[in-house]
């Protein structure tokens, strides 16, 4: 470290500092004090305490957004979970063309969210592909109405997440999987152990780290979710699946209310601090015991 | 899907080899072992090829609705995968009414700014971190872990703001600017960095090498992999990218290719088979570059999983 000058590290970090500064730290500061504000884009503003938190409370449309938001969160987190270990343990077996396995079920990542909500949309309407197929395969009697049915159409947008996200998700499972050592399966088969009891004893405990990481990213990923939802139903039919970044976006950007939505914003933040600590806490507790 | 061979053959690690039955167990009883061997690889191969038509079938109907002409029916029941008459017209028609291939350069140029970005700004603020003592190192580290996690969604309204302000409102360089760096790429940088062993440097410098030579010609080699997850995952993210290209950007001809599509689908709601056909121009270049580059995406996605 000699004959360096002192301002030199700050040469390597003042273009990463003028973005951060620009594009980060200084909205993080601003989103904290718009949200006490009535800042409209037209009007303008001033303080009024915590008007927007009241506000807030009772706003319908809020909690109907937010529960939106966690209800989808609920569906995705444990399939985006499970299904891609799954994936992973079939796609982790040394047999002929598992490349060309894998560079397909990673296909549907690649393909951006709004390609995949497009192609869903088409799928998924009442005279759609999806409903044929169930109903060929005698799974449906007559077409569900997956776009349009209110209690319904959250689901229907997970499915797309899910859909894109299995590839994904199923990549870092191989990677974990790769980690467990070979020998400890060779010993419970010699036990007598058959493979389901193999992936009980053996892959579970020890891919439950990669679990609760996977767990997490999925849950975090989720509670922000906007573009599904917004190409495929636009937060409809009546705001069934209106999510809470939806209708941050709607009041902020076409309500131009951007006050009140910074202040939805900084709840938004909690939920994702709150979601970040149980999953740290869980982690913790549970995933190296 | 020629690939796929019709009779699986049975892996020969796990068939035959395996002295602890063999040796006790007669034939018949062997001979069952095996039987169900080759039962279960078909069994898996039977999976496979499901989760396949999963994976796949989407993509397929999208390319059988662009193929098909405007006399056939497209809500035909039962459906038709197979078009009547195959016809390239909707393409020409969808690249005739919209400028997809400007989408295409637009998403292309904000791509790979923030794939720059990331990797050049990102390993240069690693390094300072990681290789470098000076007063403020800590306090600076730390303000970057508390901003770690806060998403993009919570402080879209004041990027918004700071973008109108900056006049950058409806440019490429404003949907750029805001992805060009992330907190994660520096962190992924830093931890390159931290590893790497101190000899090479001190004889880089003995050698009369300066910092910057130090930096690029040491230890940016050094980082390939961790530089090649940087770029795959801002690569991917800024592609992606919907909520921000749709906030900054007015005009039709400075739209994103996700804005762009989103946009087409808006305005020929009435015909599925020109949206069809330019989502399936949207997938092209990036199924390309991903099968071109198969290896680095999947050893980028597994890495950061370890790593994080």
């Amino acid at each position: 470290m000699i004959g360096r000058r002192w301002y030199t590290p700050w040469l390597f970090l003042a273009p990463s500092l003028l973005l951060l500064g620009v594009f980060l730290w200084w909205p993080v500061l601003n989103t904290t004090a718009l949200a006490f504000t009535d800042t409209h884009t037209l009007r303008g503003g001033g303080f009024t305490g915590l008007d927007n938190l009241r506000r807030i409370m009772s706003d319908s449309f809020f909690w109907n957004a937010l529960r939106n938001s966690l209800f989808f969160t609920i569906i995705v987190v444990p399939a985006l979970t499970v299904l891609p270990l799954l994936l992973a343990i079939l796609a982790s077996a040394k047999l002929k063309g598992m490349t060309f396995f894998r560079v397909v079920f990673f296909s549907p990542v690649v393909a951006s969210m709004v390609v995949a909500a497009l192609i869903w949309g088409w799928m998924l309407r009442s005279d759609g592909l999806l409903n044929f197929v169930l109903e060929r395969i005698g799974i449906i009697n007559e077409p569900v109405r997956w776009l349009s049915d209110p209690s319904l159409v959250m689901i229907s947008v997970a499915v797309v997440t899910i859909w894109k996200g299995l590839g994904y998700y199923m990549v870092i499972y191989i990677a974990g999987l790769q980690n467990i050592p070979k020998d400890l399966y060779e010993a419970a088969e010699l036990d007598g152990a058959g493979p389901i009891r193999r992936f009980w004893s053996v892959t579970v405990p020890l891919i439950r780290p990669t679990m609760f990481l996977v767990g997490t990213l999925t849950a975090l990923n989720a509670i922000k979710v906007f573009t599904e939802a917004f190409v495929l139903t636009g937060g409809g039919p009546n705001r069934a699946s209106e999510t809470l970044v939806l209708y941050i976006y709607q009041r902020g950007f076409s309500g131009l209310e951007l006050g009140y939505a910074s202040a939805m914003s900084l709840v938004l933040f909690v939920v994702v601090l709150g979601l970040t600590l149980i999953a740290q806490i869980w982690t913790r507790r549970r995933a190296n015991p | 899907m020629s690939a796929i061979p019709t009779t699986p053959p049975v892996d020969p690690v796990e068939a035959g080899s395996d002295p602890r039955r063999g040796a006790t167990v007669d034939p018949s009883a062997n001979q069952r072992a095996r039987h169900r061997r080759v039962l279960g690889v078909a069994g898996r191969y039977v999976l496979l090829i499901l989760v396949l038509f999963i994976s796949v079938g989407p993509f397929l109907w999208q390319i059988s609705t662009s193929l098909k002409g405007p006399e056939e029916n497209i809500f035909a029941f039962p459906p038709t995968l197979i078009p009547e008459s195959p016809t390239l017209n909707n393409y020409l028609a969808v690249m005739d009414s919209l400028p997809l291939g400007t989408y295409l350069l637009n998403s292309a140029y904000v791509s790979i700014g923030a794939v720059i970005g990331n990797c050049l700004f990102g390993a240069m603020a690693g390094y300072a971190l990681a290789r470098m003592r000076f007063r403020g190192r800590e306090g600076l580290f730390a303000m970057m872990i508390a901003t770690l996690v806060i998403p993009f969604e919570v402080i879209m309204i004041s990027v918004f703001l700071v973008t109108r302000d900056l006049g950058l409102i409806n440019t490429l360089t404003g949907a750029l600017l805001p992805v060009a760096l992330t907190v994660l790429s520096i962190f992924i940088m830093r931890q390159a960095f931290v590893s790497l062993h101190p000899e090479i440097e001190e004889a880089a410098r003995v050698d009369g090498a300066g910092e910057w030579q130090l930096f690029w010609k040491v230890a940016m080699p050094s980082a390939r992999g961790s530089l090649a997850v940087v770029a795959i995952f801002s690569f991917m993210a800024a592609w992606d990218d919907f909520l921000w290209p749709l906030i900054v950007l007015r005009d039709a001809s400075k739209f994103t290719l996700t804005v762009g599509l989103v946009f087409l689908d808006g305005q020929f709601s009435a015909d599925q088979r020109l949206i069809a056909a330019g989502t399936i121009i949207a997938i092209i270049p990036v199924l390309a570059l991903f099968i071109a580059l198969q290896k680095q995406f999947f050893r980028g996605v597994g890495q950061a999983a370890v790593k994080g």
